[in-house]
């Protein structure tokens, strides 16, 4: 299905990534993979303590030893109060840089209070076992109930409710920030409906479960120019949260992005990089870090655990008349939870005149959060999908029917306050009802029960900042030159966009993701924003290269520039220079020396708005009743993406979304014990989907064309996890009529809950 | 005290010596420069470092380097033959089957050693075969179409 208009001849076909010989050959570079001569090791000392005040820190055994070059702790990293803008968010650097060592306080179980470099793995950590910390334990606050009682303990003395605080919250506090969004009058609406259901959900912390661990290595010169070689999201914001972090000028940094071994989210944050750095700068040696599994899991930053009321009220005839919701979320230990982004996420598919949406950013002894996939989104709408179902099923209507019923629309104003333009939530939906899927029998095997789920799903998407450049050599190739970290697929992307508007075979464009000395800058690839954003500038970049080559075929037909056109990769003449047969780009770029040189085009692009999107999935879970274990069986991801630049790798990102937010629903959480010591930091016991979990997940493009950009694309990435939470619980309430408002679906609560339901 | 290990990596003879202690993941990354094969766990639960011992799949990280003495590894860097890509990098390439693809060389490793004794999988044995190594970007849908389309490749059958 499409309302795209323009037609391709490029974008939308399926060549081999650019990027993928050197993946299945086992020789591309990712974090752990970089080695310089005379590098360090190091190894960071980590607190045992989920909630402690740093004592004394006695270094001088461990510095005594042979081979360790160098310790820092906490005081080798300024105490700051600079924050780094990003779009509307800004990352805190003080926070940022406590987190990467601890200054008074530990925070949480796994928080870095000192590391070593050292000439081996080994001797870093006999050394790191060399260092005396001593701590004062403090009683540790675990989640949003603890730390809203009124006798917990304050994380941070100080802390004061940002947004806007209710008038009767206390002034000590551990809630760092509240906001509300509200429209038209609640009470009226209630009072309207004729069926209201009122539920509380709770979602347990999950970690992204990327599957290269935090690596980096830094090297300190003698001029005081500083190179780290690193995995992340974003190697510009990388540097500028070094520089921060460390009072270093930026100018002085240059990061060297690695291969990306996932991050979802996960790698916008640093916590090794500006530890490396001190330790390079100390110890006069290049120095590397790496995580552990262990320490990802303890001390990177997971999404957080959500306690979320919702209260929905509708008509008879299905319309949507009020809702009310509050959403409790952990950013673990700093502010900064994605409690915001969930309240303005949550209703956003519904067309409802009267709601109230308030959200609190509540820190407790935890990870700091780091972003994951639509972040905040997909425990929201776990909350209010479950609850949609559940007034579909009072009132004897299809869900997929209520939900179209209630669906935004363009020029209806969206919950979360602008107007949407065209977006595609009922051309989803409308999808989803014709699917074969939608319409299949339910086929229960002896034993086990059988249920269909379904659950919309929204994501704002991100613009942000970008540049790009294309570059034509004289055989008529190209390189196109950008920023972004590719996580998934993004360089083949950004060649199509130079194939479709120069001509050159894709194959022949080679797309290279460059340094912070060699590119203008990028922010991070997140928000969905690689493919539209940066893709813009790389559309922009080989527009301005188009250009310039008319300019020369100009120059060749000795005719105005404006007499010269372009079409299908060649020069063509217009009006009044007719007659001349057309310059392909390889014979223009042929001549390049002889009409005035080299050709680079060029282009940044400042977008602060991008294509809001939505996704609906259906699927079917078998349940064992005797065992509670459940299994998806069927499952279908159907997804409004404006356009389809490289279809293979938009289908992966909606499986990919699909079989994360399966993960939540089905087994994945943080469990910890009273005293907030991590259980399960690995993958044995953090149970992430494996190949024989899954059913093959089938997905459904939907193309109704974003206008902000020119091919009409909107962000993928992060729509497809936001409706598999709700979507396997509605499925869960089908087979076994059991509402569960608690997440994971393991078979321990599946087991319980069947039990008491008798 | 360090070994010293005699060894076949890659069908070409390898000297090195290393810690008692040490696993083959560190010393194929560390002492031999075989980086392709990758660290996800150090606990055997990811297959990220999935290599060939004498024709069977084990994690690296659960091998001692000195107990590869006398036997033959198989990492990924000498699936390919010459300029010939394996049917399943072939596969995984055609089939978008990586999105980051840190994963992908254990995946491909341990698809070639199903394929090695198995040349028609069901979707259930590819499946089943695959559980040790976790991928999280695809869903693993793409993949195991690749693995299964390989197989095929590999009988002389077009699907």
């Amino acid at each position: 299905m499409s309302t795209a208009t323009k037609t391709f001849e490029h974008v939308g076909t399926r060549p081999i990534r650019h990027d993928g010989l050197d993946k299945v050959t086992g020789r591309a570079n990712y974090g752990a993979d970089y080695a310089l001569p005379g590098m360090l090791h190091g190894y960071v000392v980590r607190s045992p303590h989920a909630h402690a005040r740093i004592v004394s820190i006695d270094t001088s055994a461990a510095e005594a030893m042979a081979g360790v070059k160098a310790v820092v702790t906490g005081s080798d990293i300024p105490k700051t109060n600079a924050k780094l803008v990003m779009g509307e968010a800004a990352l805190d650097l003080g926070a940022m840089g406590d987190n990467a060592l601890a200054h008074d306080k530990a925070l949480y179980e796994g928080h870095a209070v000192a590391a070593v470099a050292a000439t081996s793995p080994e001797i870093a950590s006999a050394a790191a076992e060399a260092i005396r910390v001593v701590y004062e334990p403090l009683q540790p606050v675990m989640n949003v109930d603890q730390a809203l009682a009124p006798d917990a303990l304050i994380l941070h003395d100080g802390m004061v409710t940002k947004g806007r605080p209710k008038p009767d919250a206390p002034t000590r506090t551990n809630v760092a920030l509240r906001m509300e969004l509200t429209r038209g009058d609640l009470d009226k609406g209630f009072a309207g409906a004729d069926v209201v259901i009122e539920r509380t959900f709770t979602t347990p912390m999950v970690h992204q479960g990327y599957i290269e661990p935090h690596a980096c290595v830094a090297r300190w010169g003698e001029d005081g120019q500083v190179v780290v070689w690193t995995s992340t999201q974003g190697h510009f914001v990388v540097r500028d949260c070094c520089a921060g972090i460390l009072g270093i000028d930026a100018a002085r940094i240059k990061v060297i992005p690695s291969e990306i071994g996932g991050g979802f989210g996960g790698k916008i944050p640093v916590y090794l990089e500006p530890v490396a750095i001190a330790l390079a700068r100390k110890a006069h040696r290049p120095v590397k870090l790496v995580m552990s599994r262990e320490d990802v899991f303890r001390a990177s930053g997971p999404t957080s655990g959500t306690k979320i009321r919702v209260k929905l009220g509708a008509k008879k005839d299905g319309s949507f008349v009020a809702a009310s919701a509050s959403l409790y979320y952990e950013a673990g230990a700093y502010a900064g939870s994605p409690a915001g982004a969930g309240a303005m996420c949550a209703i956003a598919a519904y067309d409802i005149p009267n709601f109230l949406v308030e959200a609190y950013d509540i820190v407790v002894n935890r990870p700091k959060v780091a972003a994951y996939r639509a972040p905040g989104a997909p425990a929201a709408a776990f909350a209010v999908e479950s609850v949609v179902d559940e007034v579909a099923r009072r009132l004897g209507k299809d869900p997929i029917e209520l939900r179209l019923q209630n669906a935004v629309r363009e020029g209806d104003q969206a919950a979360y306050g602008p107007e949407f333009g065209p977006i595609g939530l009922r051309e989803v939906l409308e999808a989803a009802r014709c699917h074969p899927h939608w319409k299949a029998p339910l086929v229960p095997q002896p034993g086990r029960k059988v249920g269909r789920g379904v659950a919309c799903g929204f994501w704002f998407n991100a613009g942000l900042n970008s540049s790009a450049t294309v570059s034509l050599s004289a055989d008529g190739s190209a390189n196109v030159v950008t920023g972004n970290p590719d996580i998934g697929g993004t360089r083949v992307a950004q060649a199509l966009m130079v194939s479709e508007e120069l001509g050159i075979p894709v194959e022949r464009v080679r797309p290279i993701v460059a340094d912070t000395d060699s590119i203008g800058y990028n922010d991070v690839t997140g928000g969905s924003r690689v493919c539209y954003a940066t893709g813009m500038a790389v559309i922009e970049a080989a527009r301005d290269a188009q250009a310039q080559l008319r300019a020369r075929a100009a120059k060749i037909w000795d005719v105005p520039v404006e007499q010269v056109g372009w079409e299908r990769g060649r020069a063509i003449a217009l009006n009044g220079a007719s007659g001349r047969e057309p310059l392909t780009v390889s014979e223009l770029a042929a001549k390049l020396m002889h009409t005035g040189g080299p050709i680079i085009g060029s282009a940044t692009v400042n977008a602060p708005m991008a294509g809001p999107a939505f996704g609906a999935h259906i699927c079917d879970l078998e349940v064992d009743e005797d065992t509670g274990v459940s299994r998806v069986v069927r499952y279908t991801v159907v997804q409004d993406v404006g356009k389809a630049v490289h279809p293979s790798y938009v289908e992966g990102q909606m499986q990919g979304g699909a079989s994360q937010g399966i993960g939540w629903a089905l087994n994945e959480e943080y469990v910890y014990d009273a005293e907030g010591h991590l259980q399960n930091p690995g993958f044995l016991d953090y149970r992430m989907p494996v190949a024989s979990d899954l059913p093959m997940i089938d997905t459904v493009i939907i193309e109704v064309a974003n206008p902000l950009h020119p091919y009409g694309v909107r962000g993928v990435g992060e729509v497809p996890i936001v409706p598999p939470l709700a979507a396997v619980a509605n499925a869960m309430h089908d087979a076994t009529r059991v509402r569960f408002t608690a997440l994971p679906l393991s078979p321990p609560r599946v087991l319980a809950a069947l039990k008491q339901r008798g | 005290m360090t070994v010293h290990v005699r060894t076949t990596i890659n069908a070409e003879p390898q000297e090195f010596l290393c810690e008692p202690g040490e696993t083959l993941l560190e010393a194929l990354r560390s002492r031999l420069g075989l980086t392709g094969t990758k660290e996800g766990c150090a606990t055997g639960d990811c297959g990220a470092c999935s290599v060939l011992l004498d024709g069977r799949l084990v994690p690296a990280c659960l091998v001692l380097a000195a107990e590869v003495s006398g036997r033959e590894v198989l990492t990924v860097e000498g699936v390919a033959t010459g300029d010939t890509l394996h049917p399943v990098q072939q596969k995984f390439l055609e089939h978008a089957a990586l999105q980051c693809g840190v994963c992908t060389p254990g995946f491909v490793v341990a698809a070639k050693a199903l394929l090695d004794h198995n040349d028609d999988p069901t979707e259930e044995q590819v499946r089943y075969w695959l559980a040790g190594n976790l991928c999280r970007c695809t869903g693993y849908d793409k993949i195991v179409r690749a693995v299964l389309d390989a197989a095929a490749d590999m009988r002389g059958v077009t699907v």
